[in-house]
């Protein structure tokens, strides 16, 4: 009787540790069904292109090597000519991404530049100011203030709209600044509302002048330019990931030894 | 040698080095009194881990800040730029960036759940009343030397929180105004502020916080630590003179601690080398953006350890008494040893009701974490009211409840419980 009461009080801490962990545990996983039976129902309910565009995800792996440098070659052809990565050396991406100098030098980074330096543009800050009423912000740290599925699902919604200065206009960030760049890729989209309580509220895309791209290419080609604007954001991210793993598994061993060697010490204790 | 060794205090002499050490730095003594002869409490349980676990952080944010500070340049047009160097260029800055900025949320748990420990029993209790004021010094330093750190990578929410949280002193009748200008150096967040931010940061609150934690350590050897059963084991002392339940705290406290401290790595390797972000909640999106006086941030909250303060600031409607009450809510921590009345320490003697208090306010504390983390709107305004009301009445209403009269208590043990394994 004496020993089971001390036995329960002795795990009295234990079980209410216990119990939040549980308790969390199940809050976690029910928060976490909840938004999936929400995104599957948005997602059941679309209709034509960009109708989920709100859930889409970038679907993005920093490890892969070809979609990087297709990116990489993807911000070479169409961002740096307003866009900078201005933490980022040209050399640094070369050597991460396995680009070879020649091909760095010939396909991708622009004459005159250097390997050694920094991946800038060259068009000057005032200029762009002028023409576009703000100066296009550096990249580097885009992936990791806006994330990555806002960075696709901002360059998946451009859509014609004659009522401002450029011509176009994005569902992920309306009024945006930016022009419609990808148009000659991506092909020309039209917004189509439906009526909602009397609103006007967007439905869905219609192509209304196809690009060099097919809808599924597009995709591919947006999502290896954000997993390359991923990859600058935290150039270390996949060393720090594989450097990881042995250092949790370090650790696991050298706890069971101390494990081991506390249970060895506290035979003594009564 | 037989009488020598009888002799109180007297150690046998030793040659070479150590024996010529010794006679210059009281080495030995010191290993005796603080380690192999300071007797803990042997029926110490898991909440016991976070103490030493707190001192193990420390140190770490201590070396990996000097590493940071090498790299680091203080000033509104360096400091940016040469954080996102040390994440880039500097060998292994991003290691020790990441080190030291989930250091900063590994503290916060860590001191959460050991002034946690102290609540469920009673160690703030008399005589260890200082030993608990020391501490909750720590705990406020800790959030000055947290709130400044936050501040210096120059990120957009490390601007726009400082302009918050600056602004709340403002709210001091008379003085506020002219202190807010005084402790920014300038009429706006500005290099001035950030640059003294980084002095206090690395140089003054560190060396506060050295020095409270000596005091913290000292008091505790004084009075000798609490225990899950909240009895004085030093009531109980054995023949040879050492508390009955009471054990070495070299080497058996030292060889669980470690063990203790390979767990806690296995935890916050995890998080620094997988998810060091750890979805925002450590280093917050809109911080990747440079500090821009011009663009407000959606949604300004600051981070996690301290957005249960936050949610009260922002469930009261009129700021001055917000910012009161916040700060009542974090001072009323000092007062625990005379609100609360009740005539055992450890929880598990007490009655429901004190159980219950004690749960409520871990519910609305945590509770409030997570509303103060959320942008403010109707039902969850309502919620932070409730919950603020529930915190404050822990505390306030204390000196009713914790009592045996009205909360009837069971009998304490006369020894510790320990089931030896």
């Amino acid at each position: 009787m004496h020993i089971n009461t001390m036995r329960t009080k002795a795990r009295f801490a234990w079980r209410s540790f216990l119990v939040v962990a549980v308790v969390e545990c199940v809050l976690v996983t029910g928060a976490a069904a909840l938004i999936g039976t929400v995104h599957a129902a948005e997602e059941e309910k679309g209709g034509g292109l960009g109708s989920d565009w709100k859930t889409s995800h970038a679907g993005t792996d920093v490890e892969n090597k070809a979609s990087l440098q297709r990116g990489a070659r993807n911000f070479a052809n169409y961002c740096i000519g307003c866009h900078s990565l201005k933490y980022e050396r040209w050399s640094r991406m070369a050597q991460d991404l396995d680009i070879s100098e020649d091909l760095l030098e010939k396909d991708i980074m622009p004459p005159g530049d250097k390997p050694a330096q920094y991946i800038l543009t060259s068009m000057p800050a005032a200029d762009s100011e002028a023409w576009f009423g703000k100066t296009p912000p550096d990249l580097s740290l885009i992936a990791r203030s806006r994330g990555k599925d806002y960075l696709y699902q901002f360059l998946t919604t451009f859509y014609v709209d004659p009522t401002r200065p450029t011509g176009s206009n994005n569902l992920r960030l309306p009024s945006t600044a930016m022009p419609a760049v990808l148009s000659e890729r991506e092909g020309l989209k039209r917004a189509v509302y439906k009526n909602v309580g009397g609103e006007q509220v967007f439905d869905h895309f219609e192509m209304i002048a196809p690009g060099q791209l097919s809808t599924a290419e597009y995709e591919a080609f947006v999502r290896d330019t954000v997993n390359f604007l991923d990859y600058v954001g935290e150039p270390t991210q996949a060393a720090r990931r594989s450097l990881g793993v042995w250092v949790v598994l370090f650790l696991l061993l050298f706890t069971w030894l101390a494990w081991l060697m506390k249970k060895e010490y506290w035979k003594d204790v009564h | 040698m037989a009488a020598i060794h009888e002799s109180p205090g007297a150690a046998p002499e030793k040659k070479g080095f150590l024996g010529w050490l010794n006679k210059r730095l009281p080495v030995d003594e010191f290993v005796k009194t603080q380690l192999t002869g300071y007797y803990a409490p042997k029926n110490f349980n898991i909440w016991y881990f976070f103490g030493s676990l707190a001192l193990l952080v420390l140190v770490m944010q201590l070396v990996t800040g000097i590493f940071l500070t090498m790299f680091y340049k203080p000033g509104e047009l360096t400091s940016f730029d040469s954080v996102e160097y040390i994440m880039r260029e500097v060998d292994s800055g991003w290691l020790i960036r990441y080190l030291h900025s989930t250091g900063a949320s590994a503290f916060f748990i860590v001191v959460y759940l050991h002034m946690f420990r102290a609540l469920l029993y009673g160690s703030y209790k008399p005589p260890r009343e200082l030993l608990w004021i020391f501490g909750m010094l720590v705990y406020l330093a800790l959030m000055a030397e947290a709130f400044m750190g936050y501040v210096l990578p120059w990120g957009n929410m490390s601007f726009w929180g400082a302009q918050v949280i600056v602004n709340l002193f403002g709210t001091i009748p008379v003085i506020g105004p002219p202190l807010v200008e005084w402790i920014r150096g300038d009429y706006g967040i500005a290099d001035a502020t950030l640059n003294r931010f980084f002095a206090l940061h690395v140089v003054a609150i560190p060396l506060g916080l050295l020095l409270l934690v000596v005091l913290h350590l000292v008091a505790l050897r004084q009075t000798g630590s609490n225990n899950p059963d909240g009895i004085e084991i030093k009531k109980n002392l054995g023949p040879d003179g050492h508390p009955v339940d009471g054990i070495p705290f070299h080497p058996y406290y030292t060889v669980k601690d470690i063990f203790g401290v390979g767990v806690f790595f296995i935890l916050f390797t995890i998080v620094v080398f997988f998810v060091p972000t750890f979805g925002g909640l450590f280093l917050e999106g809109p911080n990747f953006d440079p500090a821009n006086p011009m663009s407000t941030p959606e949604h300004i909250a600051p981070v996690w350890y301290f957005t249960p303060y936050y949610a009260i600031l922002r469930a009261v409607p009129d700021q001055r008494m917000g910012a009161l009450l916040m700060g009542l809510a974090v001072v009323l921590f000092l007062f625990l040893p005379w609100l609360d009345r009740s005539p055992v320490k450890s929880m598990r003697y007490r009655g429901p009701i004190s159980k219950l208090m004690l749960t409520l306010f871990v519910i609305a504390f945590i509770s409030l974490g997570y509303l103060g983390l959320e942008p403010p709107s109707g039902l969850y305004t309502v919620l932070a009211r409730i919950f603020a009301v529930v915190y404050f009445a822990f505390f306030l209403l204390m000196p009713i409840y914790s009592r045996a009269s009205f909360d009837k208590t069971k009998p304490v043990p006369e020894r510790v419980l320990f089931n030896a394994h």
